[in-house]
């Protein structure tokens, strides 16, 4: 019970791009096409996973171990850049076919704030590791969601005749916005 | 370019937020009033030129290959200092921002600067650049902040200027995005 209010919670009432304003720039950037957001949004879950997982460990077995948890920024930083760097070259190796799809947004993923803001909020909401797990998921999830909402939301508007000052990003905020108030419905659920 | 005017690039010409739509999601997350955005536009203000002018003077002795991870390790000690003092001395504050003080770190601005601009100029140069970049997001922020503040709350500041209830929106979620996309076309607009 408690992992379903953790999964409801992440995906439909504190979404993570829509309610909690992380991975931003992905969220502009790349969903001008369902099958690209779908792609980063694969690429999101596998590290955003990972990371979770790794950077539990070292807060539980190092930095509280040894009473260094003011280091939390710097480690967690260091460990993601390494861990996004070690997964593209893994996947390199093992598996051609899916470095071919997630490939291209795997570098950008480092400097992705929902990765690192979702490893810290494990750490605040003194999640165990299972939890974290399926928390990490679950946002990850939340996140493909809203990236392939306002895509398919976004190829529809590249056919509408939008004053030109608007064009671009500002429709696409504006856009953003009227997809949160849609989320907002979710409020009280949980 | 003379310093003036690279010191002043960052306020409108090249603004982080508004122009070159880096750091988005501190822009949207903490601009819930006017003084909320100008804490976070301060605090990475001082990253940023913080880790310009060590950037600016270690350059020389970083290989190639390792830059993009010790420009990374240079910003996050300097997000750590932030967010000890802040901690400390702004505690309220502190709170208000939560989360996106350690997300500093990956502040697209930030990184951009040190690897675009820190890493090719001289100390001087690079500082002047870092102060300009930093004050012109804290810029946008508080513009934002002020102008959800007062659509939400109809204050500024928490001095209320409007009496009554106002369009409570501009303080939640929908209302940073909506208020951000017009103020991109405004800005868009003013600068053709």
């Amino acid at each position: 019970m408690e992992y379903i209010i953790i999964i409801i919670s992440a995906i439909f009432v504190n979404n993570i791009v829509l309610a909690q304003f992380l991975g931003i720039c992905p969220f502009v950037g790349v969903s001008n096409k369902i099958s690209t957001s779908i792609g980063m949004g694969g690429a999101v879950l596998f590290v955003m996973t990972l990371a979770t997982i790794v950077t539990w460990l070292i807060q539980t077995y190092i930095l509280e171990a040894l009473g260094i948890q003011f280091l939390q920024t710097i480690a967690f930083i260091v460990v993601i850049a390494s861990l996004v760097q070690m997964v593209e070259i893994i996947l390199k190796k093992v598996s051609p076919a899916l470095y071919a799809a997630l490939g291209v947004f795997l570098p950008l993923i480092t400097t992705n704030c929902a990765v690192l803001g979702v490893a810290i909020l494990t750490i605040q909401k003194d999640f165990n590791l299972m939890e974290g797990v399926v928390f990490a998921i679950a946002n990850a999830v939340g996140f493909s969601l809203a990236l392939v909402i306002f895509a398919g939301i976004r190829e529809h508007l590249d056919l509408m005749e939008v004053p030109s000052g608007m064009r671009g990003v500002p429709i696409a905020l504006v856009t953003a916005g009227i997809l949160a108030l849609a989320f907002m419905g979710f409020t009280g659920i949980v | 370019m003379n310093q003036l005017q690279n010191f002043t690039k960052g306020f409108i010409k090249e603004n982080p937020v508004l122009i070159l739509l880096l750091g988005l999601c501190p822009a949207l997350g903490v601009s819930t009033s006017a003084i909320n955005g100008l804490g976070m536009g301060l605090a990475t203000t001082f990253v940023l030129v913080s880790s310009n002018l060590v950037v600016s003077l270690v350059k020389s002795f970083i290989p190639d290959k390792v830059r993009i991870p010790s420009f990374i390790v240079i910003i996050a000690s300097f997000v750590t200092v932030v967010e000890l003092v802040m901690q400390g001395f702004v505690p309220a504050l502190f709170d208000q921002l939560g989360l996106f003080i350690p997300l500093i770190v990956v502040n697209c601005i930030v990184l951009g600067r040190a690897e675009a601009f820190a890493s090719k100029n001289t100390v001087k140069s690079s500082v002047i650049d870092g102060l300009g970049m930093g004050l012109g997001f804290a810029f946008a922020l508080t513009m934002l902040g002020a102008v959800r503040e007062i659509l939400g709350s109809g204050a500024i500041f928490s001095i209320k200027l409007i009496p009554g209830d106002m369009m409570l929106v501009f303080v939640l979620a929908p209302g940073a995005f909506i208020a951000l996309g017009y103020m991109i076309a405004l800005t868009r607009k003013f600068n053709k």
